[in-house]
Parts: structure tokens; sequence; C-alpha cells
């Protein structure tokens, strides 16, 4: 855990640094000691199950509550000393759309303003790019209640952007979205990210954190258990294979016989061959099973953060055995 | 901009944003109003008539109607303390008020919005019921020097209440359970006091709690200044409850924006 320390070069200074950050409440701890750095620009994965403590860190290092102990640094300010003028620099955008359900969508809009002390000319302009920006132009006058879950997300982010934060904390954005709605966020989140701001994501979701983040820490009970880029995460588990599935058990036989390899299950009439899945490397497989023997289907397997997460965070099967 | 200049700015922001509130919202207002209205009718058409016999020197030769509506009137006050607590709780549970507090927002700002939008909603609701009362026959013999001072005692209960019902609503679970904390303030208080019938006239244990809480000298310092019967010393009375509870609601609702920013 100590080892997984990601050297930040001097050309991109951290946007965040966190270490030995503690949190409990009462006898529960809920943060053991996490170390984190995130550079300017980056898009940060922060993954893990219910419970792992992701909301309670977004919490800390969005000034909304203290830690017990550690040091977070933020856009060069100090979180204990300089919790003011972190606000001014960051947005969050929290798990449950924090949107005022009273007010129209270009209303919340104007309440940020001014709450950001915008001149009344910036607020007006800026709503109104934002509100085309997100689709939401239309919806605008309406009260959010009339908006689908979606739209209430943009509308959420839209008021997270209206201040041009530098760090963004995105706290489980796509949590309870249908899918096309997890696309058009996903792609939102892609254009901030080229715009160069600098983005906390938490999420339980393996594809979300591998299709935005450029690096993901796994956080599990409290502690960072895994930390690199989603292609190192996934090579710390081996094991990319191919199934092959016979119609009989005769045809198992030959094929164990010819691949002299990989590990069989006779109930299920598969056999399991270590294989990256590659074309050449198929191909070498099925040259040599030949036309003699029948395959009834096969399936390529590589890891993937699924893999990763379930073997660093416990696999339920594994707990079950124990 | 210095940092007061900032306060003020936020305040009025929360204050303009609560009072948009009450446009959408118009229940915030209108059950303020229908409540104390309700009681009026109730009282003054329907059992006005056994309770007048029997108000003897406590009404100083007013009609019942006279009586009453002093006493309506604080009622309406105190019927502001559930939507404000509702309001300050659906901040609270919906997730808005950390959005705000993760902002460069003035902390004094979080909660000024809904205190000043609940006196600024009383006051419109004591107005309103006046002017039912004055329909169904209310006939009040107040100067307008009494009639600023009864603004000011309205007022200065309907901020205490203010400052109270948020810190109820801060300590509240949820939104049903932010107004049911309310009620006994807004419906068990006025009943033990001397708003409907005159204190002396209940039994000994009620009698002693009646006269010694908050509503029977707020109730009384109207009366006296609307029917013109004397004044004594109620209004330093009332002005007093009215700084306690103030103090009290302002502190107990601090202690609970501590309790959830622990930061700041």
């Amino acid at each position: 855990m100590g080892r997984m320390n990601t050297v930040i070069n001097n050309a991109t200074p951290a946007a965040v640094s966190v270490s030995g950050l503690r949190k409990a409440y009462g006898e529960k701890v809920v943060l053991d000691g996490v170390d984190l750095t995130i550079a300017e620009g980056e898009v940060f994965g922060l993954l893990g199950p219910n419970g792992a403590g992701k909301t309670t860190i977004v919490r800390i290092l969005s000034t909304l509550i203290p830690a017990d102990a550690g040091t977070v640094s933020i856009l060069g300010h100090d979180l204990g000393s300089g919790a003011g003028a972190v606000r001014s620099l960051i947005g969050v955008t929290g798990q449950f759309s924090a949107i005022d359900n009273l007010l129209s969508g270009e209303e919340n809009l104007a309440l940020m303003g001014r709450l950001l002390h915008l001149p009344a000319s910036e607020r007006r302009a800026r709503a109104a790019q934002l509100l085309e920006r997100f689709g939401l132009v239309e919806a605008a006058k309406q009260p959010p209640a009339t908006y689908s879950g979606g739209m209430k997300r943009r509308l959420d982010i839209a008021m997270t952007l209206m201040g041009r934060p530098q760090l963004i904390f995105l706290d489980e954005p796509t949590t309870g979205l249908d899918p096309r709605s997890r696309y058009t966020m996903w792609q939102l989140i892609r254009d901030l990210a080229a715009d160069g701001v600098t983005i906390l994501l938490t999420t339980q979701y393996l594809e979300e954190a591998d299709q935005l983040a450029d690096r993901i820490a796994v956080l599990d009970r409290g502690g960072i258990v895994a930390e690199g880029t989603p292609e190192q995460l996934k090579r710390r588990i081996p094991g990319a294979h191919i199934l092959l599935r016979f119609a009989d058990a005769a045809s198992l036989d030959a094929a164990a016989r010819v691949l002299g390899e990989g590990l069989r299950d006779d109930n299920e009439l598969v056999l399991r061959v270590a294989n990256d899945g590659g074309i050449r490397s198929l191909r070498n497989v099925l040259t040599r099973l030949g036309d003699g023997v029948a395959v009834e289907d096969l399936s390529i397997h590589t890891p993937d953060l699924d893999d990763v997460f379930f073997a660093l965070t416990g696999n339920p099967s594994k707990e079950q055995t124990q | 901009m210095t940092t007061p200049t900032i306060a003020i700015q936020d305040a009025t922001t929360m204050l303009g944003r609560e009072l948009k509130h009450t446009l959408r919202f118009p229940l915030l207002l209108v059950g303020t109003i229908l409540v104390p209205v309700v009681m009026l009718l109730l009282f003054d058409c329907i059992l006005g008539g056994p309770i007048s016999h029997g108000l003897g020197a406590a009404a100083h030769g007013a009609s019942y109607v006279d009586f009453l509506v002093p006493g309506i009137l604080v009622m309406t006050v105190a019927a502001s303390c559930g939507p404000t607590a509702i309001q300050v709780n659906t901040d609270m549970t919906s997730g808005i008020i950390d959005r705000i507090r993760t902002m460069a927002v003035s902390r004094g700002a979080l909660l000024a919005g809904h205190v000043g939008g609940s006196v600024v909603r009383t006051l419109l609701a004591t107005a309103v019921l006046t002017g039912v009362a004055l329909v169904v026959g209310f006939r009040p013999k107040a100067s307008l020097v009494d009639w600023l001072i009864v603004a000011g005692i309205a007022a200065a209960f309907a901020f205490a209440l203010a400052w109270l019902s948020a810190a109820l609503g801060l300590a509240a679970k949820s939104v049903a359970g932010a107004n049911s904390s309310t009620l006994p303030i807004q419906f068990l208080l006025p009943f033990l006091s001397s708003t409907f019938v005159p204190a002396d006239s209940m039994p000994v244990g009620v009698r002693w709690f009646a006269e010694h809480q908050p509503f029977t000298p707020i109730v009384e310092s109207l009366r006296a200044l609307l029917t013109g019967a004397p004044l004594g010393n109620n209004a330093y009375l009332a002005l007093a409850w009215c700084a306690a509870i103030a103090l009290v609601g302002y502190v107990w609702a601090q202690a609970g924006l501590r309790r959830r920013y622990p930061a700041s």
C-alpha cells in the first residue's frame, strides 16, 4: 500500500494532496489513513463499494466536515487554515441532486451566480451559456419537479460550473441514471476534462472509472488498496483465457489431449485455456484442434476492472468459503 | 468587497430565495392564515355566545370578538413555526445547503433567509387576519401609535419564533418531524394561555401555567393596545419573553449548524 504513491513531476503540480487522512464516527472508523495525490487537469477515479468511505472523503475535501487527522492541500491551500480560499476554487456535485426544487432551472443558476457574487450581466450570460450547453434551454423556466433524472443531474452540474471551478468533485454522478443519461453524463465529464478542469470522480461502477479516469484509486474499508491507471490495475490480475465448450465428453477429451493444458470441467464440458485473446493465439488454438474436434462455443475473457475490484476488495465467494 | 458587505449580500440573496419560495409554494402562507381564520370563526360565531357571558371583568367591557382577535393574531404568529421548520429541514435534507456550504458564502446567511422570510410571511398573515377580523365585526380602539406597537411586538415574536423554528427544523430528522415538533407552539400554548378565555377562569394549576408562559403577556399586550384596556407591565414582559426565546432559538440553531458542519 505504501508503495503505491504516484510520482508527480514538476510540470504538473498536485491539485490535491492528501496524506494520513483519518475519520471516525464514534467507534466506527470510516477512513483509516488515506493518501492521495491528484495532478492538475487529471480525472481521478475513486472507486469503492458502498460504505467504503468515498462520500466521507468528498465531504472532507469539499470543506463540509473536518478530518480527525491528516493533512490536505487543495490547489495550494491548506484545508485547515484556508477553507475559505478552497471554497472559491472548487465545485461540488453530490450524490443526490442538490437543486432548489421550488425555483426554475434558470433561477437555480441565478441563485448560484448571486452566491458567487458575480455581477448581474455575467450572471445572466453564464446562466444562458450553461443552459445551452446542457440542453436545458427549453426547460429553463420549468421547476425541476418536471425534469427527468438526467436533466436534474445536468442542472446540478451546470450549477457547479457557474463559478468556473478549477477542481470539481463528482460524487457518484451517474448513480440511478438510465443508460442513455449515463452516456450523456460521461460525454459531459469528458468535455469538462478536455477543458483542463481537475476532477475527482467517485463511483461504484468499474466501467465508469475505466471509461473516464486517468488514474484510479480503489478504496475499501477506509483505505486505498490499489492505485494506478486502469491498465496498470488490470495488469495486476493475470488470467486472460478462453473458454471452449463441447457437445460431448469425447470432444472434451480430444481437445484436452491436443491442447495438453488448461482446466477442465467435466460437468459443464468446458475447457479453460490460458490465452491473451489475440487473433494469432486464437488461430493457433483452433489450428491445433483441427477439424477433428467440434467446438460448440468459444468465449474470450480478458481481465476487466471487475476482476481487479473483486480481487482487491474481497471476493464475496471467497469470503463464504473462509 | 469587505466581509460585512458580502455577509449582507448573501443574506439578501437567501431572503430573496425564501420570498420566491413563498410565491412558488403559497401553501407556506395560506396554511398560516387558514388555521387562525378557522379558529376565529369557530370561537366567535359558534362558541362566542356562551363564552361572552362568562367573560366578566377580564374583557373590560369589550365584546367577545374584540377580546378574541388579539389572541388570534398571536396565534397567527405562532402558526408560522410549521412552515419555517419545514423549509429549514427541506434545505438540510435535500442537499442544497451542503452545496451552498461548499461555496464562499457567509455562514450567517445559511439561516438568515429563513428567519427573514418567516418574519415577512408572518406579518403578511397577521395583516390578512386583521382584515378578516374587521369583516366579522372586530372594532379596535387603537391609535396609530398603538398599531405600530402591536406590529412591533408581533414582529419581535415572529423573529423569536423563527429562530426557534429554525432550530427545530435543524434538529428534526425529516420534514414531517420538523412540522410535528412545532405543533405544541402552534396549538398547545395558545390554548393554555389567555388567547380564548381569561386565565383567571381556568383551574388553579392550568391558570398558574397560563400566567407564566410567553403567550399570555403577549396576547394581553395586544389586547390592551387594541381594546383600550390597561397595558400594565405586559408589553415589557412580552418583549422580555421574545428576547429570551430569540436567544435560545439562535444559540440552539447555531449549535445545530455546528453539529452538521463542525469545521467552521
